[in-house]
């Protein structure tokens, strides 16, 4: 079960696994997410299916390896299999005509929002995507997303790539110059902030993506639990997707970090392990 | 009329056991059983047995331990309970059997649950016969595998049935696995008993949503009948303002990073919990005083805060007597108000005195503000203990499934047939947070049902 079939380095810390699991491929729709533990003793953590292959039974997923669970992910290698996989979790995107679509994506919300750019082109929008790195090296998927997109823009913070700036930068452009109907960002949880402030002036209906710690997925334990528009939902059952404009980013950020000292120690010990 | 006291049950010493995550309550010896099953009367028109939810023939199972025929009383308790070392631990009997019993009126009643536990663990290794009916060639999808789905699953395997049980989690048995902590019920037991329903021949398979990953719909092409054991999984806040402060935690989610992830053996397991020195639990159920005695053993000082009185208390009495021991406080007749922290942290709850009224819908009284009554608590993590709903995962994605007000699936009681031809259902999922025996209780009438169902034709 939980096969790995193929593995790939997309930069120096971001790998594309495809895994089989049937059930997923065959259920999974786009915006929906995964929930894995990669060893017996390992954490649960959420993913997001990039592709799915529904007639051989396989997903792939993309991540940075950032931590313990992450890293010890990126290890596994073709053949060998998982412990668990869990899923297709969470809502489907609202996929359907918008208009003028623009998507803003970072990290490995670069691979994540791939299946909803196709749903949305396959639905006839005219899709911009802006994608941001902070430097040249950390760049990937800019040949996918610039397929499926009809125009595409790239930023680094350190101007090594593409545009020099935030990924606010070509946005606000875009806002100023141009009808825009629909933005989605997905990504680090600070630029989805940032993305849901600069569209607020503007009044463009904006999607973003949560990504809170989670263990089971599926409305049981409570601990993904964001404030939208002054209510408590959990992301995993009634999210990911929500409307930007009315989370509260400061407290997901802060929920994020809650276990940021055994997050460390973890990571410290696997290096420790490894060398 | 006999008028020794029952034969108490020895266990762990508190200051020993809040060190420990081991059972602690250490069973009865032999000798200790055959003098508690002596003072049973055998009375012809057995109390008892009206008390217990699954009508356990409980004077001839006692009489079997008094012959010594341990064996034949595990079967005897095996006829309608069909998870004994389950039962014979986690049952409220106070409530139940050992409060219909006639001694109870005279003195103490006979410690039914010690003596089902004593034959259980007995009998452990060797008593439980894997006999089952040859391949009827009829399958059913079992959803859930807490005690309802097990037991509709060993009772339908062992009748010829090829039963799939599917679980979300990545580990079988519910609440029993992810809710119940060691200390209560070890693990070893719950695998015991899953291994067995294995061994019947029903296929598990965990990682699987209903509703997600397959749709009951999708089930029932492939399946002659499904059977719907989900449970009441999904907690329910207080929506008080400073609740998403960092520390304050569903007892879900605490009692799961505990008992499911292991977060107590952190860094050997990889999911971490943090917990302060002064834990607030707020709740007076089980699972209040599971979580209360976790945070014991995690080294914190802890305070249960209930908004009725200690006549109310939902909870065992074993368990908030040994909660006691182990030196949890409790405050009564009080509930938050709201939460407030630094740096994103809680680090106190401002509380509302509350006296009590007229009973409401639950028979109980009714807990009510005092106007201007309030207080302060500094504390450093909180658990909420205050009930939990059915997950409405299911009932939202299937097509004709009847739920009432909370989202609990409506079923005819006697058969737990719900309002969609082949589909059954049982449990907390029916019931709303209930307890283990009746969720038994109410798979084995659905297996039984589901026979009938599919013997038949007619629904
Ligand atoms: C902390 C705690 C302590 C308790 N203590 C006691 C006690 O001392 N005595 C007592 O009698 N009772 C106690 N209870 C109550 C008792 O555990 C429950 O009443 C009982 O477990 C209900 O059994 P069930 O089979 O209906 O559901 P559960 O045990 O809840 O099992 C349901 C299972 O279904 C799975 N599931 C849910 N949705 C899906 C889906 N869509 N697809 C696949 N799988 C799904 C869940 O993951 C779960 O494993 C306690 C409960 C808790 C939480
Ligand atoms: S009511 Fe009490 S004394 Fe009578 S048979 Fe039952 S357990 Fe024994
Ligand atoms: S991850 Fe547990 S409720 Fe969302």
């Amino acid at each position: 079960m939980y096969k790995i079939v193929d593995k790939k380095r997309l930069s120096n810390n971001v790998v594309q696994m495809t895994i089989e699991v049937p059930l997923i491929a065959k259920a999974i729709k786009p915006g929906q997410f995964i929930i894995i533990m990669v060893y017996e003793k390992g954490e649960r953590i959420p993913l997001t299916v990039v592709t799915s292959d529904k007639e051989r039974g396989l997903i792939t997923i993309v991540f940075q390896e950032v931590g313990k669970t992450t890293k010890l992910l990126g290890k596994k290698e073709i053949g060998e299999e998982l412990f668990a996989v869990m899923g297709p979790n969470g809502n489907p995107f609202p996929v359907r005509y918008y208009g003028n679509v623009v998507l803003v994506a970072g990290g490995v919300g670069v691979a994540e929002v791939v299946p909803i750019a196709k749903a949305l082109k396959e639905a006839g929008n005219h899709i911009t995507t802006i994608i941001g790195a902070r430097t040249k090296e950390l760049l990937f998927f800019t040949d996918v997303l610039g397929s499926i997109s009809d125009k595409l823009y790239v930023t680094t913070d350190d101007g090594s790539y593409g545009i020099k700036g935030l990924v606010t930068l070509p946005l606000k452009e875009l806002l100023d110059t141009s009808r825009i109907d629909m933005v989605l960002a997905v990504g680090p949880t600070i630029m989805m902030k940032a993305v849901s402030d600069l569209t607020r002036g503007y009044k463009v209906k904006t999607y973003v993506s949560l990504n809170p710690i989670m263990i089971d997925g599926t409305g049981m334990c409570g601990g993904c639990r964001v404030t939208v528009d002054g209510k408590t939902r959990f992301v995993c059952v009634d999210g990911p997707e929500f409307d930007g404009h009315l989370v509260d980013f400061d407290e997901l950020m802060m929920r994020q970090r809650t276990y940021i000292e055994q997050e460390r120690l973890a990571l410290k010990l696997l290096e420790e392990k490894d060398a | 009329m006999p008028k020794r006291a029952r034969v108490p049950m020895r266990e762990q010493d508190p200051e020993e056991r809040i060190k420990n995550f081991d059972e602690v309550a250490l069973g009865y010896s032999e000798e200790e059983a055959l003098l508690e099953a002596d003072r049973c009367l055998q009375c012809p028109k057995p109390k008892c047995v009206e008390g217990c939810p699954v009508e356990i023939d409980i004077p001839a199972f006692i009489s079997l331990i008094k012959e010594r025929k341990y064996k034949e009383a595990y079967r005897k308790i095996k006829e309608k309970d069909s998870l004994p070392a389950i039962t014979g631990r986690v049952c409220p009997q106070e409530n139940q059997c050992e409060k219909t019993c006639v001694l109870a009126r005279v003195g103490e009643p006979i410690a039914i649950g010690r003596l089902e536990r004593f034959v259980a663990d007995y009998c452990k290794e060797n008593a439980q016969e894997v006999k089952k009916e040859p391949f009827n060639g009829k399958r059913v999808a079992v959803v859930g595998s807490g005690p309802a789905g097990l037991t509709v699953s060993a009772d339908l395997a062992k009748l010829g049935y090829s039963v799939t049980l599917f679980e979300a989690l990545h580990l079988p048995g519910g609440v029993l696995t992810y809710g119940i902590p060691d200390f209560r019920l070890p693990k070893d037991i719950i695998k015991r008993e899953i291994e067995y329903v294995k061994a019947l021949g029903v296929e598990f398979v965990p990682n699987v949503v209903v509703g997600k990953t397959i749709l009951l719909d999708e089930l029932l092409k492939d399946y002659k009948a499904v059977f719907i054991g989900s449970g009441a999984g999904a907690p329910v806040f207080l929506n008080v303002p400073g609740e998403n402060l960092l520390g304050i935690y569903s007892a879900n989610e605490f009692l799961s990073r505990i008992n499911l992830m292991r977060a107590h053996l952190f860094p050997e397991y990889d999911t971490p919990l943090k917990v302060g020195k002064k834990v607030l639990v707020v709740g007076g159920g089980n699972v209040a005083m599971d979580s209360a005695r976790v945070s014991r053993r995690l080294g914190a000082e802890v305070t249960i805060l209930y908004r009725r009185s200690r006549e109310e208390l939902p909870a065992r009495l074993e368990e908030i007597k040994r909660a006691e021991e182990e030196g949890v406080n409790f405050i009564f007749l009080a509930t938050p108000l709201a939460f407030s922290g630094s740096n994103g942290w809680v680090d106190a709850v401002e509380c509302q005195e509350m006296e009590l009224g007229e009973p409401d819908e639950s028979g109980r009284r009714a807990p009510i503000p005092k106007k201007g009554a309030t207080f302060t608590l500094k504390v450093d993590t909180v658990i909420i203990a205050i009930g939990n709903r059915p997950n409405p995962i299911i009932s939202k994605t299937t097509q004709g499934l009847e739920v009432g007000r909370y989202g609990e699936i409506l079923v005819d009681p006697a058969t737990g047939k719900t309002s969609k031809v082949g589909v059954f259902a049982g449990g907390d999922i029916v019931s709303g947070s209930a307890t283990v025996i009746e969720a038994m209780g109410a798979g084995r009438r659905s297996a039984i049902a589901i026979h009938r169902y599919l013997t038949t034709g007619v629904w």
